[in-house]
């Protein structure tokens, strides 16, 4: 059932964004990992993504440009933020910018993973 | 080290007192150097001005009895030179006519005690009067070479014939054949006492009249009687006919007196005003003495309200260097706070994201054993993996409240309630409370003083006391919550236990980020969060402990915070 989500995690520590990805496929989601916030843009305007993880502190285009872009392309698109510091205020206002909901790292993936059935679900 | 030696000198008791004898002694030198100065500048203008003010009135009497004596002595003189024109010498030759005349003079003059006629030669030869004189010869006497050579005299007072004190006047008349004769008539002293006496003086002065050679012309009361050679050394004067030179302030037989002098100009008379110092200079002495009492009620005065006012200063003065000390001592306690904050913060950061692919790859190997079925070793392995992703969590832990401890900074003030507060972190804490049979006793006062702050800093706060608290007491111990309204607005929290109490040692450090007693069970930071987040909101959070019998952290929040505290940031 998962295998029809589509995920794509946005994230500079490829380490961590890549095992990520792997516990997900495990977990039987459809996920695609991208290194800045350009190259993510790049992916959602072509292809199609149910749910995007985005993390806030990356170089180049920041995580928040990066999520104002995304909701400009398609603000239906639901966003997860995560976030490497206690940033109650980039979270915030990343909520504020439309996004669904922000999480800390390190993850706890069964928090992670219900967080993305809440905010599909919510979709439907 | 050094600022702390520094403060600690100028806040030193010794410090203090030598300030304030320095105060004072400005502060009496400044006032009472004009005063004293003002003070004897007028002492001697008014003494100066007093004293010729005094002895002025006392020439001037002196000056005023000398002329009644004068008019006395001029009238006499005057009746006895118109009988002597009016007359002829065989008229006045007459015993008949002379007694007459005489008679006459005593009815309208008084002072007369007798007259007669001398002639040429010196003879008395008609006398009226009560001694026998007649055929008396005058011609070697003073007085008949005296008026002879001046035409008329006044002599000085002697006894003569008649035994008693009296003057002699005597006119020459010289008639138109060349002959002369002499009317010389004797009066009375009595009068010359009477003319002393109209002076008025008190008993501690006296008046009296004395010749050239210092006889005394009448009674003095403290230098003689008549005749006696006066007591009284007279400063010495010349020829000039000016009393004012002829007085001064002497200091003879012992008594402080001041003389004044007025010589005649009709006769060899010197009239004698003496006074003591004491009573012409009475109201300067008065003076003197209600400057020396001004002056010593104004010195006290002024003593008094130097000492009074320097200690007020002094007082203050060490209050404010307390108080200012106390702030810097709390501003670096927050700017350490405040760096060590950042520092951490820092850190958390950098390790939150290697802590983040530590947890993914050590969960995606427990998801890969997971999803294995036949997995060699599977138990030991997922409990290998397990612990590391526990380990994390505790590193996730630790990190999140360090990050959360710099973040702080953010302060979102609305209208709270203490109490409901109080009891919103009390729900998390109810399990404890209900499994470990702690004694929890709420105090809260209703209703409680609304205050403007931080809801969920201050929710953070009592956290953290509340599980320090709970850490300290053993299985069924006591904490009591107390709060109350604040006398000037604001609120008072106290969290009471009766656990295992603070270490003397240590109290100074408990709020110290970092600090900690339950080793690898805290972060190190709960109290310092508490004391950080209360600063900020412009309260104060201090604790009292006894070892072994229990500790209490007291909680004061303003009504709203200070716009200052804000600049601590």
């Amino acid at each position: 059932m998962n295998k029809n989500i589509k995920i794509l995690l946005i994230d500079d520590e490829t380490e961590f964004v890549s095992t990520l990805a792997e516990r997900l496929e495990l977990r039987g989601y459809d996920s695609k990992t991208a290194e800045d916030g350009e190259s993510g843009i790049t992916m959602i305007s072509n292809e199609i993504f149910d749910i995007v993880v985005l993390d806030l502190m990356m170089p180049g285009l920041s995580g928040l440009e990066t999520l104002k872009q995304i909701k400009a392309i398609n603000s239906k698109l639901p966003v997860i933020l995560l976030t490497g510091h206690g940033a109650t205020k980039e979270g915030l206002e990343g909520m504020r910018l439309g996004a669904y909901d922000y999480l800390m790292k390190p993850l706890d993936i069964n928090e992670f993973i219900s967080k993305i059935s809440l905010a599909l679900r919510e979709l439907e | 080290m050094s600022e702390k030696a520094i403060n600690r000198e100028t806040t030193s008791p010794k410090h203090y007192t030598e300030l304030k004898w320095k105060i004072i002694i400005t502060m009496l030198c400044i006032a009472i150097i004009p005063l004293a100065t003002m003070i004897i500048i007028s002492h001697f203008q008014y003494k100066t001005h007093l004293k010729s003010e005094m002895v002025r009135p006392l020439h001037a009497m002196a000056n005023k009895t000398k002329h009644s004596f004068e008019l006395f002595l001029e009238e006499r003189l005057s009746t006895i030179k118109f009988i002597s024109t009016a007359y002829s010498f065989e008229e006045l030759n007459n015993e008949q006519i002379i007694k007459k005349i005489f008679m006459s003079l005593k009815k309208e003059f008084s002072g007369f005690v007798d007259i007669g006629l001398i002639n040429s030669k010196g003879d008395l030869v008609s006398y009226a009067g009560t001694y026998a004189l007649l055929g008396k010869n005058y011609s070697e006497q003073i007085s008949f070479k005296a008026t002879q050579l001046k035409g008329q005299y006044i002599s000085n007072v002697f006894m003569g014939y008649r035994k008693f004190p009296h003057i002699a006047i005597a006119v020459q008349h010289l008639t138109s054949d060349d002959r002369s004769w002499i009317l010389r008539a004797t009066i009375d002293t009595d009068y010359f006492d009477n003319l002393i006496n109209s002076m008025g003086l008190d008993y501690q002065s006296d008046a009296f009249l004395i010749n050239d050679d210092g006889i005394l012309q009448t009674n003095s009361k403290y230098y003689g009687k008549t005749l006696e050679k006066c007591r009284l050394k007279l400063p010495p004067h010349g020829s000039e006919f000016s009393f004012s030179e002829n007085s001064g302030i002497l200091n003879l037989n012992k008594r402080d007196v001041i003389i004044a002098c007025a010589e005649f100009s009709s006769a060899n008379y010197i009239l004698v005003l003496v006074k003591p110092r004491s009573v012409v200079l009475k109201s300067w002495y008065a003076l003197k003495t209600e400057l020396l009492v001004v002056f010593t009620i104004s010195l006290a005065i002024i003593i008094f309200s130097v000492f009074k006012m320097t200690d007020v200063l002094i007082d203050r003065i060490r209050k404010s260097d307390e108080k200012r000390e106390n702030v810097l001592a709390e501003l670096q306690h927050t700017q350490k706070l405040s760096s060590i904050g950042r520092l951490a913060a820092g850190v958390a950061h950098e390790i939150n994201n290697p802590l983040a692919i530590i947890n993914e790859k050590a969960g995606l190997l427990q998801d890969l054993i997971e999803f294995t079925d036949q997995f060699k070793n599977k138990s030991k392995f997922q409990g290998l993996t397990g612990s590391i992703i526990q380990s994390v969590a505790r590193c996730r832990k630790i990190t999140h409240r360090l990050l959360g401890f710099s973040k702080r900074l953010d302060i979102k003030i609305e209208p709270i309630n203490i109490n409901s507060i109080i009891e919103e972190v009390l729900g998390f804490l109810e399990k404890e409370v209900i499994y470990r049979k702690i004694d929890l006793r709420l105090k809260l006062l209703e209703p409680l003083q609304s205050i403007s702050s931080d809801h969920g800093q201050i929710q953070q706060v009592f956290l953290n006391l509340l599980t320090n608290a709970f850490a300290a007491v053993e299985d069924t111990g006591i904490i009591i919550i107390g709060t109350g309204n604040r006398k000037h607005g604001g609120v008072t929290i106290t969290i009471n236990d009766n656990g295992c109490g603070i270490p003397e040692n240590i109290i100074n450090d408990i709020f110290d980020p970092f600090f900690s007693t339950k080793k690898e069970k805290g972060t190190g930071l709960g109290l310092s969060i508490a004391y950080g987040i209360i600063n900020k909101l412009g309260g104060q959070i201090s604790v009292e402990s006894t070892e072994g019998v229990g500790t209490v952290f007291t909680v004061r929040l303003p009504a709203k915070p200070d716009s200052n505290m804000e600049l601590l940031k």
